[in-house]
């Protein structure tokens, strides 16, 4: 069979991973994190400075529901969307290597969740505090679907600092919910944003999350 | 949205446009293996690509001669992370590509894991 007219990719142009950032052959086990926010909170930063490779760019297609499959000829009328999602990737050790996808918290990029959660460890919300609505919408949603977050206030120098106890006041958060501050260009920060996720992820692997 | 707009959107869109990526998966949407296919399975190829093969079947064998996640073979094809999952499934179908790292979803993760985590997080 000739495959040459669906051709998208033209196999001698494909530029795959540099050496340095292939994964050895050892590595058996995958997980991810996902940093939720709104566009220009700082998600992409935070992923940039920890990962150990530059961030790639994935694109999902969506064609707008509602259109009938079978109309072939309607096909290029169909309108469509192309939603970007930015990663990174941390080598935790010889086996295990860690996922780290920035994903748009707007409602309508919502309907992509459902697989980018599915076995998630966790979320970061970040959150830009000139902001805060976007970060409504996107905590309720992750709490309806039970996956366990920490929230990230990312350090912009015009934006109002808030005392914790006042954000989780206007977040809503219930106490048992981490709530930090990070500059999303500092590593070291960024790191301390995935540990203290990690910390939390563990007090409610070893103790029932509070109901 | 205008016209103007929505003529932009469809410029922008000739690369991915549905037509052509219904093509390369033959109009299949998935498969029993596609249901375990996440963002972050790891792909490794079992062998080299063949002659004659689908150009995008090739493309994946020879990105994965170490692993590679399934994002990352779509961000380097440029390809959506569906459409990659479709051909990924072909592959493993074909056994001509390993999947490793189904970490099970699990509503809390295990206590071990996240130990495993945090140890790699604090080398940073």
């Amino acid at each position: 069979m000739d495959f040459k007219s669906s051709e998208l990719v033209d196999a001698d142009t494909v530029v795959g991973p540099r050496v340095e950032d292939t994964l050895p052959s050892s590595a058996t086990a995958a997980v991810k994190i996902v940093i939720v926010g709104g566009f220009g909170v700082g998600k992409t930063t935070l992923v940039g400075s920890v990962s150990e490779i530059r961030p790639l760019t994935t694109e999902e297609t969506m064609t707008q529901a509602g259109v009938g499959v079978d109309d072939v000829a309607g096909v290029e009328r169909k309108t469509a969307t192309t939603v970007a999602m930015d990663f990174g990737r941390i080598s935790i050790n010889d086996e295990l290597v860690l996922y780290l996808f920035g994903t748009p918290g707007q409602q309508r990029f919502w309907f992509l969740w459902n697989g980018l959660f599915r076995g998630a460890l966790g979320a970061v919300v970040l959150v830009d505090t000139r902001r805060l609505e976007v970060s409504f919408d996107v905590i309720g949603r992750l709490e309806e679907r039970d996956v366990p977050f920490v929230v990230a206030m990312n350090t912009f120098p015009d934006a109002p600092s808030y005392p914790i106890d006042e954000l989780r006041t206007a977040l809503d958060l219930p106490a048992h919910v981490p709530i930090v501050d990070c500059d999303a260009r500092k590593r070291a920060s960024s790191r301390d944003v995935l540990m203290t996720l990690m910390r939390y992820l563990h007090s409610l692997a070893v103790t029932p999350e509070p109901s | 949205m205008s016209e103007s707009d929505q003529k932009s959107d469809a410029q922008e869109w000739d690369e991915g446009d549905p037509e052509r990526l219904y093509v390369i998966t033959r109009g299949r949407s998935g498969s029993t293996e596609k249901a375990a296919i996440d963002l972050v399975t790891l792909v490794v190829s079992r062998s080299g690509p063949m002659p004659g093969m689908q150009p995008e079947h090739a493309a994946i064998l020879r990105l994965c001669q170490s692993p590679l996640s399934v994002a990352e073979i779509s961000a380097y094809l440029h390809l959506p992370v569906s459409v990659v999952t479709v051909l990924v499934a072909d592959l493993l179908a074909g056994e001509r590509v390993e999947a490793r790292a189904l970490v099970p979803p699990a509503q809390l993760p295990d206590a071990a894991l996240i130990e495993a985590v945090m140890h790699g997080l604090q080398k940073l």
